[in-house]
């Protein structure tokens, strides 16, 4: 079934939009991403126009994290005063990255900037969770061999220390003040949620417990991708509500079979398919980039980018 | 100036003066609902003529051009530097066409001499207007060439040879395919007679390509009220997301 969208303008078939909004979602609710980084690239596959790609994609977001985060509020794995706290530093990132990028854009070259953006995160990521997974699976299979959990490093001895009970941390304030606004810069860059780099900070920088760190992140998340939508729908009018409505309808199912598919999981098999997913579509834009495009032009609106 | 406005005249008259079009067409709006799949626009005329039909010239030509709302565009061209491909130089196209598709009675080069395109922009890259090259870039028709090839393969620029009828020199019809993925705007459709490669009469009729309904709706409230517009989006999927966690609930419960 075919429909026309009334800000894209183009004609796509729907079952597809929901069948991408669905799989998105899935992983969304296993692995407390937005999906953010996996939908957009998509969109523009099917031929969605980049910027309202972006956008409607940050709407979607809300809905699917919204829903995630629902379930997780049941069983009490998220941990709201880590989430707002985090909040606060990703609002004030945001509006700093908005910034940045209306500096870039000025200069040229910022869809060049976003690719090398993901590049290099994706990759950084993508590996360190992953080999740390690999290594965690192998100790965990040998017995006897207690891994380390909660080593006193220079984290503990900072001030504004504040009592994060879900999470079962005692740490200072500023760490996850500081991973927001990170995290919010980045987002507003590379137009995603944020969720695959702010899922394993939590982990690693923070020392939070995976099942917390999923529910909190969509916390987080929720509230960065609400205001995206309202900055792109009231300055470049590129959100397209039918388009979104299509991918949500998918995209809340899917976060709901996906959540119910991360408790069922270990802490260590979720961490490696993240980083698995997260290596191949890091894999996908390198290659993107390094190999000669079997079309060399491109059209762009006149002024814009 | 008198001499002028004469010579304007005496260059917009048509060459051999007698035959003229009378035009029809199927529809002069084009309404795109939600389930707009393409549509297809039937254009049908006839040649009025006091005389009988000339003998002394080749046959009756037609050539009907369909053009979209012209808007600038920029053309990018991507270059490997330090080991990846980025874009390097780019050319504004000035004018060109969202949607253009020519569909002509034979061959374009035997129905148009190559004086007559120049004149009335017929084929497509003469429908298209590019000045702005920046001086770093030397070959600027490269740009043009891409930019038609990139619309020709998504069929928004069509060329088809022989696919107007045209019955006892005197009556023609042709259907134009739009695409799925059609601009809004106002559409003008050009019919040209020709004799000898030589432009006899041209005629020109408009269509409106709007959204209707729920389309027209969302797009002017996404431009009107964006606040509003943003502000039901969030409230949509918010709303989504709980409905989905309620009946999952329901459900496992």
């Amino acid at each position: 079934m075919q429909i026309y969208l009334p800000i894209a303008e183009v004609s796509v078939n729907a079952f597809l939009l929901l069948g991408l909004g669905g799989i998105v979602g899935v992983l969304s609710g296993m692995f407390g991403v937005g999906g953010g980084f996996l939908m957009t690239p998509l969109l523009f596959f099917i031929g969605i126009p980049p910027a309202v790609a972006v956008a409607t994609e940050a709407n979607q977001i809300v809905a699917s994290s919204f829903s995630g985060v629902l379930a997780h509020f049941r069983r009490k794995t998220v941990d709201l005063r880590m989430g707002l706290v985090l909040l606060v530093g990703g609002l004030m990132g945001a509006a700093v990255g908005v910034q940045v990028f209306a500096a870039l854009r000025a200069v040229g070259q910022v869809d060049l900037l976003v690719k090398l953006c993901y590049v290099l995160f994706l990759g950084i990521i993508g590996g360190l969770m992953f080999f740390e997974s690999l290594n965690a699976i192998r100790k965990a299979s040998k017995p006897g061999a207690a891994p380390k959990r909660k080593k006193h490093n220079w984290i503990h001895a900072l001030p504004f220390k504040m009592k994060f009970r879900t999470s079962g941390l005692y740490i200072s304030v500023i760490p996850p003040v500081l991973v927001g606004v990170a995290v919010g810069v980045l987002a507003a860059i590379m137009g995603v949620g944020g969720g695959f780099i702010m899922v394993p900070a939590m982990i690693y920088l923070l020392g939070m417990p995976t099942k917390v760190v999923v529910g909190t992140s969509l916390f987080q998340i929720i509230f960065v991708t609400a205001f995206t939508t309202l900055m792109h729908a009231t300055t470049n009018y590129t959100v397209d509500l039918l388009l979104a409505l299509l991918l949500l309808i998918g995209g809340v199912i899917g976060a709901q079979i996906g959540a119910r598919i991360g408790v069922k999981l270990k802490a260590e098999q979720l961490r490696i398919l993240l980083a698995i997913m997260v290596l191949a579509v890091c894999g996908k834009l390198a290659f993107d980039l390094l190999v000669q495009p079997a079309e060399l032009y491109s059209l762009g609106a006149a002024g814009g980018h | 100036m008198m001499r002028w406005l004469l010579l304007l005249i005496a260059l917009t008259l048509p060459v051999q003066a007698g035959e003229e079009v009378v035009l029809g067409l199927s529809q002069n709006r084009v309404s795109i609902t939600t389930n707009f799949d393409g549509s297809e626009i039937l254009i049908f005329g006839a040649v009025k003529r006091e005389e009988a039909i000339p003998t002394d010239g080749g046959p009756l030509h037609v050539i009907i051009a369909v053009s979209g709302p012209t808007l600038p565009i920029t053309v990018r061209r991507k270059d490997k530097r330090y080991g990846i491909w980025i874009n390097t130089d780019a050319v504004e196209v000035d004018e060109a066409p969202s949607f253009y598709a020519i569909a002509t009675s034979g061959p374009f080069t035997e129905v148009l001499k190559d004086i007559e395109d120049l004149r009335h922009h017929i084929s497509i890259p003469r429908a298209i207007r590019s000045v702005g090259a920046p001086m770093s870039v030397t070959d600027s028709e490269a740009f043009t060439e891409a930019l038609i090839r990139i619309r020709e393969s998504s069929d928004l620029y069509q060329l088809n040879e022989g696919t107007v009828d045209v019955t006892e020199d005197t009556l023609f019809g042709a259907s134009v395919a739009l695409p799925a993925n059609l601009t809004e705007g106002h559409y003008t459709a050009r019919i040209f007679l020709t004799r000898d490669g030589l432009v006899i009469d041209e005629h020109e009729a408009g269509i409106d390509v709007q959204k209707v309904g729920l389309e027209r709706f969302l797009y002017n409230l996404a431009h009107e009220r964006p606040l509003v517009y943003g502000l039901l989006s969030l409230a949509i999927a918010i709303a989504a997301g709980w409905a989905a966690s309620a009946v999952f609930r329901y459900l496992r419960s």
